[in-house]
């Protein structure tokens, strides 16, 4: 391909650079397609259809410069300088996931060889995003739904963490490119032609997955800290301008974050099985996009319909159900590893 | 605007009209039906002489008790009469509306009422008095209205929170507007209005202050109507105070 | 040092038999004194999504779990009673229509039916029929609204979108008949204003038809959803007793298992004993069951828009009234079962051309009183299913 030398500085810089800029652009894409129009389709309304002209792409772009120019408005009694990080501190745990997502064999910005590993313990960053904005908002609405999203988050890490344990076990390495790799070059009873995607034998860690990170979204069902007929944005509630979306981009760009790590360890990530080599990094990149709008939709399908779990049945969901059921699934999958 | 009060030679039309119907509505006005009937026997029978006057009010049973005995017949109609729904409490302030129009001078920015006081079904002893109508819930057709005396040197009535906890808000609503007291109630203050507000509005003598502010009809001050000049008024029937 | 209180030494502690549930409590109670940071103060309200209106909560709250509740009402009060003093009984009709305003048809006619009584005029049957009609079409313009709005306070928003779209078809035939969508403002004393337009009778079967289909639509999105069970199901218990001796009327009491509806057992004022209906009750009394019964009344209703369009007698809609209503003396209750619950004027007559006094008694007024007793130790997210499961109206409560 491009065989010419780079430094590692202007690597960096450059792939820096891709991460600044894709994040925010897929919480775009996310936001218009599912947000914008799939939920107005759903329920039975069409959705922005003006700006821009073509039923209305240009309507999220239009909101972000809307924001942007807004008065950076805040509160006597806030603390300052903890209100203006908190959303950086959410932001900053969005980018660094999109470290580690692989878009091509050679498309990676690091490939670390605790990836997944790496990937969850930087996503948990977010929680002290939350909290400091609940916090420093002086506000006991505000306060209330920083608490609630506290709790719940952590609550979700560990099912989160554990869905995960089963594939790392079965493809032996917690470098998702290398989770890729095991999936392309797998077998289902002996035969290649697809690949081995690990959403058909790893079906109930897939399911946990998504239902953990339905909740590390804040998202309903999980919606409690964000509950929009309660709290009225809950911890966000203060924030106007860009730092509000800064919060938006940090929620759309983790659900892509989200996407693309369940796609990558479920559905084989940019590999198509009898593609190798260059051309799969060409092609790599928009597999991994359709992969990730597949995932997507059944995460936003799942937001617009479900109520709002209360609190207590959400902690309940997590430890009375999720946790045991996912330790069963890591201990099957064990064992299987091993008698295969 | 309308016109006038009816002309002369509608008015034999209306009189003989207005004669047969007053003859019927009479009688469907004095008529009680049967469960109120028995209702009313009841409650005499457990009252005695606390009853000082019943009467009817299309089908239902209009009955008077003393003010001491106000608790006592909510409790009666509660245990006894099986009345278990409260409907309502509050008042009525029968002292004729101060005169704000002059009969016949073309005013019908307010209706005139009559001059002197009458009070209605099952009298009434002063000008204020409390009122109550519990019902049924089991069975049909099955409910009461309840009155009793104020005594106007000293507003104050029984409270039946005891009884029916929802009295709650409505002798709190009755006290703001017409301000009686409910003996027994826990906090009798203000629902409606604001707590700094001053007087009860639903007394009589308590004017409309909407009135007050601006006469009615309302918007006097409006551009005339194309084709009139400028010096005429739309509004010419009616003069501001 | 004195400290008090002796206590006698570990060891000499004297035996107690404690139920277990009591030493889960004690544990509980432990754990909540650790970490006690004192009570907070809510204000929800008067400027909130979940109360529809301005209705403000003052709520203390220990953590999550309510310890009081107070509703604040009034801000929308507008001296109903004080204004019946001063109109004729037209203009009365204009104002009662404000008072629930997704119903508005239904306020008026407990009023017309009193005042009726009063003069004795008996509206014509045709009038009669197309007023029930009227009725029951803005009873089931409510529920639509309910049905999807309880959705939208529990946490799923697509209900909402659905419940507003179906209701649109509705407002379209008040509409068609009235000539407006909130504020009907069509009964007169001694029937109505106008009789039913051409094309209005196929409208309205198409549109019953298409309300059952959006009653089966809210069955299977809400009320087979597990998640709005479980926020539902055994929040906000109304026992029955208790909730009559508040006053609580209507689809609520009806939801704790009272079979109670002032449309077959009241007194008559429309003609619903000629049509073949049911009452429908729930034995629970959670928010579930509120939800459930006014789901389905509003298939009921629907039903009985289609009996009497077919039942419908041909003839007048207007008696005979004298040019200048005068109101004989006297004083009449007339209370109606309205969307919210029961509905009442109590008029005190002297003749004139106005009344002398109104006393409206409105629903939600009475529904509202039993918070501060339903809300004691529930969590903050049952506080809004509570208040979306009562479905009050703030014109109804403050009149």
């Amino acid at each position: 391909m491009i065989a010419f030398d780079i430094g590692w500085g202007t690597t960096l810089a450059i792939k820096a650079i891709i991460v600044l800029a894709i994040v925010p652009l897929t919480a775009l894409i996310l936001g218009y397609v599912f947000l914008l129009k799939m939920m107005s389709h759903m329920q039975s309304r069409l959705g922005p259809m003006d700006p821009g002209g073509f039923h209305g792409w240009f309507q999220l772009i239009g909101d972000g410069v809307k924001f942007m120019q807004k008065e950076d408005i805040m509160t006597k009694e806030a603390d300052r300088r903890v209100f203006a990080l908190a959303p950086a501190v959410v932001v900053l745990s969005t980018f660094l996931v999109f470290v580690v997502i692989p878009a091509g064999p050679r498309l990676v910005v690091a490939p670390l060889d605790v990836g997944i590993f790496y990937a969850l313990a930087v996503s948990s960053l977010s929680v002290i995003g939350v909290l400091m904005a609940g916090w420093a908002s002086a506000n006991k609405f505000a306060l209330l739904g920083a608490l609630r999203a506290a709790a719940q988050l952590i609550a979700y890490e560990l099912p989160l963490v554990l869905a995960v344990v089963g594939v790392v076990i079965q493809a032996g390495t917690m470098n998702l490119q290398g989770i890729v790799g095991a999936q392309q070059n797998g077998e289902i009873f002996g035969w290649g032609g697809l690949g081995q995607p690990y959403i058909l034998t790893q079906f109930i860690g897939f399911a946990l997955f998504m239902i953990a990170a339905q909740a590390e979204l804040t998202q309903p069902p999980f919606d409690m800290p964000v509950a929009e007929s309660e709290l009225v944005a809950g911890y966000m509630v203060e924030y106007t301008g860009f730092r509000f979306l800064f919060f938006f981009i940090g929620e759309f760009g983790t659900a892509f974050a989200f996407s693309a790590l369940a796609a990558t360890m479920f559905l084989g990530g940019w590999s198509v099985p009898w593609v190798h080599g260059s051309a799969a990094d060409v092609l790599g990149p928009l597999v991994l996009f359709a992969k990730v709008m597949l995932v997507a939709f059944l995460m936003f399908w799942a937001r617009f319909t479900y109520p709002r779990l209360r609190e207590d049945q959400l902690q309940a969901l997590a430890w009375k159900w999720l946790i045991p059921i996912a330790l069963i699934n890591i201990l099957v999958t064990g064992v299987l590893k091993v008698a295969f | 605007m309308p016109d006038d009060d009816a002309t002369p030679e509608a008015e034999p039309e209306a009189a003989s009209a207005d004669g047969d119907a007053e003859a019927t509505v009479a009688s469907a006005a004095t008529t009680l039906d049967p469960e109120a009937t028995e209702l009313l026997a009841r409650l005499e029978a457990q009252l005695g002489d606390a009853v000082i006057e019943h009467g009817a009010a299309y089908g239902d049973v209009v009955v008077r008790v003393r003010p001491d005995a106000w608790l006592r017949t909510a409790r009666v109609c509660r245990d006894d009469l099986g009345c278990d729904y409260l409907s309502f409490v509050s008042a009525i302030d029968w002292m004729p509306a101060p005169l704000l129009v002059d009969e016949g001078s073309g005013d019908t920015s307010t209706p005139a009422q009559p001059r002197e006081t009458t009070y209605g079904t099952a009298g009434s002893d002063g000008r204020y008095q409390v009122f109550a109508i519990v019902e049924s819930t089991q069975g049909a057709r099955r409910r009461m209205v309840l009155k009793t005396d104020v005594d106007e040197q000293d507003l104050r009535a029984e409270s039946w929170v005891s009884v029916y906890p929802g009295a709650d808000w409505h002798e709190r609503e009755t006290w703001e507007m017409f301000g009686i007291e409910f003996d027994g109630h826990p906090a009798l203050r203000h629902l409606y209005l604001p707590f700094e507000f001053e007087g009860h509005p639903l007394r009589k003598d308590y004017p409309l202050l909407a009135r007050e502010v601006k006469p009615w009809p309302g918007l006097v001050d409006v551009e005339p109507m194309p084709g009139e000049d400028a010096g005429e008024e739309a509004t010419p029937a009616v003069e501001a105070p | 040092m004195t400290t008090g209180t002796e206590l006698p030494p570990p060891g000499q502690l004297p035996e107690v038999h404690v139920d277990p549930s009591m030493l889960r409590q004690l544990a509980e109670s432990q754990v909540n004194v650790e970490l006690d940071t004192g009570d907070m103060i809510l204000n929800l309200g008067p400027q909130h999504p979940a109360t529809h209106g301005t209705l403000r909560l003052v709520v203390r709250l220990d953590g999550e779990r309510v310890i009081a509740a107070d509703p604040v009402i009034g801000y929308m009060h507008r001296g109903y009673e004080k204004l019946t003093e001063f109109r004729t009984y037209p203009q009365i009709t204009t104002l009662i229509n404000r008072i629930d305003w997704l119903s508005s048809f239904a306020n008026e006619v407990p009023f017309i039916s009193g005042a009726e009584m009063l003069m004795g005029i008996e509206a014509p049957p045709r009038a009669q029929y197309i007023r029930t009609a009227l009725t029951e079409l803005s009873r089931i313009a409510t529920f639509l609204l309910f049905l999807g709005e309880m959705g939208l306070q529990v946490g799923a928003i697509t209900p909402a979108f659905y419940g507003f779209r179906d209701r649109e078809y509705v407002l379209n035939l008040i509409e068609g008949v009235t000539g407006g969508r909130f504020h009907p403002n069509f009964n007169r004393i001694g029937g109505l204003k106008d009789d039913l337009p051409w094309g209005w009778y196929s409208e309205c079967r198409s549109t019953m038809a298409k309300v059952l289909a959006s009653c089966d639509e809210f069955e299977n999105l809400v009320v087979g959803n597990p998640i709005f069970e479980q926020r539902t199901r055994s929040i906000g218990i109304i026992p029955a007793e208790l909730g009559a001796a508040y006053g609580v009327s209507g689809s609520n009491i009806r939801a704790s298992g009272v079979d109670w509806d002032l449309r077959r057992d009241g007194k008559p004022y429309l003609p619903y004993n000629e049509l073949d209906w049911k009452v429908w009750t729930h034995p629970d009394g959670d928010s579930f069951a509120r939800y459930w019964v006014r789901l389905q009344e509003t298939r009921e209703s629907a039903r009985m828009v289609l009996q009497l369009l077919q039942q419908m007698p041909a003839g007048p809609v207007m008696a005979k009234v004298p040019r200048i209503i005068k109101v004989p003396e006297g004083e009449v209750w007339v209370n109606t079962e309205n969307p919210l619950g029961e509905m009442g004027y109590y008029i005190v007559s002297k003749g004139a051309t106005g009344p002398f006094r109104v006393k409206i008694r409105s629903a939600s007024f009475s529904n509202v009183s039993i918070l501060p007793w339903m809300l004691r130790g529930v969590y903050v997210p049952d506080i809004i299913t509570i208040l979306a499961s009562l479905y009050f109206i703030l014109g109804d409560i403050d009149r």
